[in-house]
C-alpha cells in the first residue's frame, strides 16, 4: 500500500540545516495497523506529513497504492488527500463553527458528492463512531474524546486507503485513550489500513507492528502481539 | 459562480459568523448611504437655486437708484439719485436693439385703498405692460396692463392672487370690481400668480396712471429689462454683463455719478448672479463628491480591513479544509464570493434604503436653495459596483495569501 525508498528530509534553520530524515525505507501492507514511535525530534511527524502528502521530502521515492507521488503542486497534493487519504491529528481540527454532522460531512463536499448523500453518509460514520444523538452539536459542546471519534469518523467519511494518525490520543486521558484506540481497531479490524504516530508505549502495542525511528532513522521495525484496548476500557 | 452546493457552504458559513457579517456589511452600507444622501443633499442644492431663479425672468436686468458717495465735477457726496422718464426713454433709444422686454416702475406711496368699507394694504406698482414678464407672471383671470391703458392712462388694476383670496373670497370673480385708490376708483381687470405669496400681493396700475394721478410727475423708481434667450449659458452671460455695464455707464453720465461709484446707480443683472450661484453649487457639489469618495475610500479599507481579521482568524480553518482536499484555487474562490455577496447584498441595501428616504423625505424638504433633493441612480449603482470591486481585490490579497500557506503552518496557527 505504502512504499517509500531512501526518503530524505532537511529544514534550513537560519545558515544550517536541520536533517530530519536521513534515508528512511519502509513498507505497509494494505490492512496493516502500524505504530511509529520515537522521542521527540525523532522525525516522525515529519514522515507522518510526508506521508500525507502535507510536507515534501527532499529525495526519494513515494509510492501510494501503486500511484507514485511526486511533482507535487498544491492542488494535485489536495486532490491525492482528498482521494487517498484521512487525517487525524493530536488537536482533533474540527471547524468550530460546524456541527459534528458537518464536519463530518466536509470531505465528502470536496469530493463533489450530493449534500443530501452527504449527510447520510456522514451520519452513518457517526454511527459507527457511537454520536449519532451528538450529531447537531458544535465541537465546543462535545469531550475531547467525542471531538477526537468525531475526527475519526471524519477521517473515515471519505474511504481512504490510508489513514494517518498524528497522537491521536495525545490530548486525550488513559480512559478516553484507550476508547479511542479501540475505535482504531475496529476500524483496522474492517480491512483499513493505519498509521499512528505516538511516543507512548502502551498505545504503541495496541497497533500489529511498531517502527522506532530515531534520529531520522529506523532503529526497529517489528511486529507485536495487538493488545486490544477493549480490555482497558 | 452558479454552483449550489458552494452557495449552500457559503450560506451555511454567514449563517455561523452572523457578527462578523453584520459588521462587513454595515460598514459597506453606511458608506453607501453616506455618499447617496451627500450626493442627493448636492443635487437638491442646484434644484433649490435653480428654483429661486425662476422666480423673475432669467435674463432679468434691473437699475435701481441709491446714493453718491464720491464727489464728482464739484457735486458733494451723499446725493440721492432720481430716476427720470428721460433716462428710460433715453435707455430704449441706445439700447432698444438687445431689449426683448422693459417696464418703469414707481411705487405708489401714501395713498389709502379701499373696496367697498374694507380698507387694504397692499402695496401699489405702477408698471409698464412688459412688467408681466419680466416678473413672469401668470394670469389667472382676465388680462395685464396693455399700451391702451397706458396711453389713455387708464383706470385699471390688476390683483394678484393673495388678495383675491384674502379679499374677495366671497365673490366667484374680482372682475369688475371697483377698488379706491385715494378717492380714485380703479376697476380690477385681472389677476395674477406668482411662485411666492408675497410677490401676490401686489395692485398693477398702468405707469402713467400712477405718475399723472398721484402726483409722480416724471419720477420712476426702478427700470428693469430682459434680454433675449441664449442657447448659450456663458454668451449669455457675457452679453448680460456688457449691457448691465453700458447701460449703468450711461445712467452715472446722464446723472453726473463718478464712474467707479457703483452704488449710485445699481444694476443687477440676474444672469450674472445666477453664474456666481452656479459655480458656488459647482464647488459644494465637488466638495461633496470629495466627501463621498472618501467616505468610499474608507469604506473600502473597512472591508479589507475585516478581510483581511477574517482572513487570519480563519487560517486554521483553511488549513483543515486543505487538510481535507480542498485545492488553493476553492479556498480563494469560497472566501471572495463570500465577501462579494456580503458586500453586494449590504451595499444595494444601503443604496435602497438612502434612495428610499430621498424618495420619501426629498419633496418635503423646505429650506431655502434645497429642492426636492434626488440622486442619480446609475451614479449610485456605480458607487456601489465600485466598493464591490475594490472589496474583492482587497479581499484577493490575503485569501491568495492565506490559501498557499503550507497546510502544516496553516494547522499549526492559533
Amino acid at each position: 500500500m505504502i512504499e517509500i525508498k531512501d526518503l530524505h528530509k532537511s529544514y534550513k534553520m537560519g545558515s544550517n540545516a536541520l536533517h530530519v530524515l536521513k534515508g528512511i525505507n519502509f513498507t505497509v501492507e494494505e490492512g496493516e495497523l502500524v505504530a511509529i514511535m520515537g522521542s521527540s525530534g525523532s522525525g516522525k511527524s515529519t514522515l507522518l506529513n510526508i506521508l500525507g502528502m502535507l510536507d515534501v521530502a527532499d529525495s526519494g521515492e513515494y509510492t501510494l497504492d501503486g500511484v507514485p507521488i511526486k511533482n507535487l503542486n498544491e492542488t494535485k497534493a489536495a486532490n491525492y488527500r482528498n482521494k487517498f487519504l484521512g487525517f487525524v491529528f493530536q488537536s482533533f481540527n474540527l471547524i468550530n463553527y460546524k456541527s459534528a454532522l458537518e464536519n463530518v460531512a466536509l470531505p465528502l463536499y470536496y469530493q463533489r458528492v450530493p449534500r443530501k448523500e452527504r449527510q447520510a453518509r456522514a451520519l452513518k460514520y457517526l454511527e459507527q463512531v457511537g454520536l449519532k444523538e451528538w450529531a447537531t452539536h458544535l465541537p465546543s459542546e462535545l469531550s475531547g474524546g467525542q471531538n477526537q471519534r468525531v475526527a475519526i469518523a471524519r477521517a473515515m467519511a471519505s474511504e481512504p486507503k490510508v489513514l494517518l494518525a498524528d497522537e491521536p490520543t495525545g490530548a486525550l486521558d488513559s480512559t478516553t485513550s484507550y476508547e479511542v484506540m479501540d475505535l482504531i481497531q475496529k476500524i483496522n479490524d474492517q480491512g483499513n489500513t493505519i498509521l499512528v504516530v505516538t511516543h507512548e508505549d502502551d498505545i504503541a502495542h495496541m497497533c500489529k507492528r511498531i517502527v522506532y525511528l530515531k534520529d531520522g532513522v529506523i532503529v526497529e521495525d517489528k511486529k507485536v502481539k495487538q493488545v486490544r484496548a477493549s480490555e482497558y476500557v | 459562480m452558479f454552483d449550489l452546493e458552494r452557495w449552500q457552504e457559503i450560506f451555511d458559513t454567514i449563517r455561523k459568523n452572523k457578527l462578523r457579517t453584520f459588521l462587513t456589511g454595515l460598514s459597506v452600507a453606511s458608506g453607501i448611504f453616506i455618499l447617496v444622501i451627500l450626493l442627493g443633499f448636492g443635487q437638491g442644492m442646484q434644484n433649490g437655486v435653480a428654483h429661486e431663479f425662476e422666480e423673475d425672468a432669467a435674463t432679468s436686468v434691473w437699475v435701481w437708484p441709491g446714493v453718491t458717495s464720491k464727489e464728482f465735477k464739484g457735486l458733494n457726496p451723499g446725493r440721492s439719485i432720481q430716476l427720470k422718464n428721460e433716462n428710460y426713454e433715453s435707455s430704449l433709444a441706445l439700447f432698444g436693439d438687445k431689449i426683448e422686454y422693459k417696464s418703469p416702475r414707481i411705487f405708489v406711496r401714501n395713498v389709502s385703498v379701499n373696496y367697498g368699507k374694507e380698507a387694504l394694504v397692499y402695496g401699489i406698482q405702477g408698471v409698464s405692460y412688459d412688467f408681466q414678464f419680466i416678473e413672469n407672471a401668470n394670469m389667472s383671470e382676465g388680462r395685464f396692463l396693455n399700451y391702451q391703458d397706458e396711453v389713455t392712462t387708464a383706470k385699471v388694476a390688476i390683483i394678484g392672487n393673495k388678495i383675491k383670496r384674502d379679499v374677495f373670497k366671497d365673490l366667484e370673480s374680482p372682475l369688475g370690481e371697483y377698488i379706491n385708490i385715494s378717492g380714485v376708483l380703479f376697476k380690477i381687470v385681472g389677476t395674477y400668480s406668482e411662485r411666492e405669496d408675497r410677490e401676490e400681493e401686489r395692485i398693477y396700475i398702468p405707469i402713467t396712471t400712477a405718475q399723472r394721478v398721484f402726483n409722480g410727475g416724471d419720477r420712476i423708481n426702478n427700470m428693469s429689462y430682459t434680454l433675449p434667450m441664449e442657447e448659450n449659458f456663458d454668451q449669455a452671460v457675457i452679453k448680460a454683463t456688457a449691457f448691465k455695464e453700458k447701460l449703468q455707464a450711461h445712467l452715472q453720465k446722464a446723472h453726473t455719478v463718478a464712474p467707479e461709484d457703483t452704488g449710485a446707480i445699481q444694476v443687477w443683472s440676474a444672469l450674472e448672479e445666477a453664474k456666481r450661484y452656479y459655480s458656488l453649487i459647482g464647488n459644494i457639489k465637488f466638495f461633496f463628491w470629495f466627501v463621498g469618495i472618501c467616505t468610499i475610500i474608507a469604506g473600502v479599507v473597512g472591508v479589507s480591513n475585516i478581510m483581511l481579521i477574517v482572513v487570519k482568524e480563519r487560517t486554521r480553518e483553511i488549513g483543515i479544509r486543505k487538510a481535507l482536499g480542498a485545492k488553493p484555487w476553492s479556498i480563494v474562490g469560497m472566501i471572495l464570493q463570500e465577501s462579494i455577496f456580503v458586500t453586494a447584498i449590504s451595499g444595494f441595501a444601503g443604496l435602497i434604503f438612502s434612495m428610499g428616504l430621498l424618495e420619501i423625505v426629498g419633496p418635503y424638504v423646505e429650506v431655502d436653495y434645497i429642492l426636492n433633493p434626488s440622486v442619480n441612480f446609475n451614479v449610485a449603482l456605480s458607487t456601489v459596483l465600485v466598493l464591490i470591486f475594490a472589496g474583492a481585490v482587497a479581499g484577493f490579497f490575503p485569501a491568495w495569501r492565506a490559501a498557499s500557506i503550507h497546510t502544516i503552518d496553516a494547522l499549526r496557527d492559533e
